[in-house]
């Protein structure tokens, strides 16, 4: 007797759940060769409302957590996708076709990308803050600090490296995040989110949407509610770009512009990926008094 | 309602002289009245709950949700210069449109209402106080009843009081009548709410009789919860209070008002809310005269709703004042 195929059906992750798209739309996903691969949850905007909601609230307590603390959770995720790296690679050659010796290489490449941002969270201040020389009796530092809730549109080609290439940079310095998934290559990101419910990330700090980053990236730049946002996910769609550029700057966003098209991810990054999340903090502390 | 005699308006003061003749009358008649339908109630309120109200109705509803809101700071820490801020916002809830309505009164503690009145001055918003031993109720008469009149003289337009629970629950139902009847005519020209406190009613039977009891009492509106008390406000507990005005209204030819309070934060409850009105007492209830919502954080909510119908964005708590 044959056995029947379980044909799954994915859902988002918002809040540290996982519901089903309010819409109640679904869509089909297929395999690097076309066929049927698994349904995913087709995000609408009022997930993408209800994932900032969630991002708020979790902003204050991920962002006052000591960045060693920090750290260690970025670790512990890194240390889940080990454990979890035969089902990493199987996503991955689904998703992009990849053979299996590649696909190894890209989920070694991501878990090492998490460690290398993991180490960087307590090392930034220092590496960006200051100790200000003034014409005065203070003394004068600056210091990065968050910026809020930042909404990252992931890359549309590297489903699980550019994903973590871009979300290990918004989080690790405090940052909370609402993302949007590679439309056509979304269960890497469902399977990355499995992996976030289960370690010590706290609920809200990332929310991941499957989705279409050119229907819910609207209504995210528009919102007046997120700080600042990633359009990695346009990547080559110059009018697309412009036009979030334009609603991004009704609240003053930060944006981290589209490339013209998606860079090799491979390479290890520049610390612009974190610097363009961050605001400067500088106190002015009398002496001498 | 069944339970009582085909009456009209004109002899409503000779039913209630007859039902409150004594403890014994008043008991018969409240117990009278039929038993409510938990499950039904329950599950008509959660069938209402699932409308879908959209685009220019939902326009209208947010912004009579707003014109119904008793906006309310009942701490101990409540300051004058807290309740001035409060009441700003209530005559403005949304400084940067103009075109948002007030709303509908400011709900203080009685030491208050003077710094409250300063702010409101005429502009029509109302001043409502909350007085007789607030929250719990346990006060002798006199101690309530001069509660009742410093707040009103102190410029309150309406007073929202709370029952005796303690004398309800224990069956002495012709003396919480009578603290009513007596609050009634220390309020003067002042409106009177009473506070049932729900929560501690334990049954919707309960809620029903409390209801009767007030209304005949001279009750202006009748209100679910003092929000100090867990749970406030249900979905279900408005729909009994609802069905009691319109039966009241039916048998009496008098209008009663509800009001709802604590623990409405969203305007998706509170649009929940104004459905359940208009589907169970009728649309003469759909104006701030006779519902209103007891709340603080809700008119936030109902501001951040309107502005992404007007902009077409969504807004975010950074562009409301935080009370």
């Amino acid at each position: 007797m044959t056995r029947l195929d379980v044909r799954k059906t994915y859902k988002l992750y918002i809040d540290g759940a996982f519901p089903r798209s309010e819409s109640g739309h679904s869509y089909q996903v297929s395999d690097a060769a076309g066929r049927f691969a698994a349904n995913a949850a087709l995000a609408s905007r009022k997930d993408a409302r209800d994932a900032v909601v969630a991002a708020r609230k979790a902003f204050g307590g991920w962002s006052g957590r000591t960045a060693y603390n920090r750290a260690q959770v970025l670790y512990r995720v890194a240390e889940i996708m080990e454990d979890r790296r035969p089902q990493f690679t199987d996503a991955v050659v689904l998703a992009e076709g990849a053979s299996a010796g590649q696909a190894g290489r890209i989920v070694d490449t991501a878990i090492d990308r998490l460690v290398w941002y993991a180490g960087w969270a307590d090392k930034l201040t220092q590496v960006l803050g200051n100790a200000n020389p003034v014409a005065g009796p203070y003394f004068n530092l600056s210091t990065p600090e968050p910026t809020g809730v930042v909404a990252v549109l992931a890359p549309q080609e590297s489903s699980l490296l550019g994903l973590v290439s871009v979300v290990a940079p918004v989080i690790v310095t405090g940052n909370t995040t609402v993302v949007v998934s590679s439309f056509a290559r979304p269960l890497p990101a469902v399977t990355l989110a499995e992996v976030l419910a289960t370690s010590d990330v706290p609920g809200g700090v990332v929310n991941l949407l499957t989705g279409d980053a050119a229907s819910i990236g609207p209504w995210l730049a528009a919102h007046m509610d997120v700080n600042a946002i990633d359009l990695t996910g346009v990547a080559g769609r110059p009018d697309l770009a412009t036009q979030l550029e334009v609603a991004a700057a009704d609240n003053l966003k930060r944006v981290r512009r589209a490339p013209s098209a998606e860079p090799d991810w491979a390479a290890e990054p520049e610390l612009d990926t974190m610097t363009d999340f961050l605001e400067t903090k500088t106190v002015w502390h009398p002496i001498g008094l | 309602m069944t339970a009582t005699s085909p009456t009209r308006a004109a002899d409503l003061d000779g039913v209630v002289s007859d039902v409150t003749r004594s403890d014994a009358t008043l008991r018969r008649f409240l117990h009278g009245l039929p038993g409510v339908d938990q499950v039904g109630a329950e599950a008509r309120a959660a069938g209402l709950g699932t409308r879908s109200i959209k685009t220019t109705a939902k326009a209208f509803a947010l912004d009579l949700a707003i014109r119904m809101v008793d906006l309310t700071t009942l701490e101990g820490q409540d300051t004058p210069g807290k309740v001035r801020a409060l009441a700003a916002k209530a005559m403005r809830p949304d400084p940067a449109d103009p075109t948002c309505p007030s709303t509908a009164a400011v709900c203080v503690y009685p030491d208050m209402v003077a710094d409250v009145k300063q702010v409101l001055g005429d502009s029509g918003v109302h001043i409502a106080a909350v007085a007789t031993a607030f929250p719990s109720g346990r006060a002798a008469m006199d101690i309530k009843l001069a509660d009742t009149r410093d707040a009103v003289e102190a410029g309150a337009d309406e007073i929202d009081m709370v029952i005796d629970r303690g004398a309800f629950l224990a069956g002495r139902y012709l003396q919480v009548f009578e603290e009513i009847a007596a609050v009634r005519a220390a309020c003067g020209d002042a409106h009177l709410k009473v506070i049932f406190e729900t929560g501690e009613l334990q049954t919707y039977d309960n809620v029903r009789r409390a209801s009767w009891l007030a209304m005949l009492a001279g009750a202006h509106f009748i209100k679910t919860s003092t929000g100090k008390v867990q749970p406030a406000a249900t979905l279900p507990v408005t729909l009994v209070m609802l069905e009691a005005v319109r039966d009241f209204r039916e048998t009496t030819g008098q209008m009663v008002g509800v009001k709802p309070a604590g623990g409405i934060r969203t305007a998706k409850d509170a649009i929940k809310y104004l459905v359940v009105v208009n589907e169970v007492a009728g649309s003469d209830w759909l104006d701030p005269d006779w519902f209103r919502f007891g709340a603080s954080t809700l008119l936030n909510d109902l501001l951040m709703q309107r502005t992404k119908m007007t902009t077409g964005r969504y807004s975010g708590p950074d562009y409301f004042t935080l009370d």
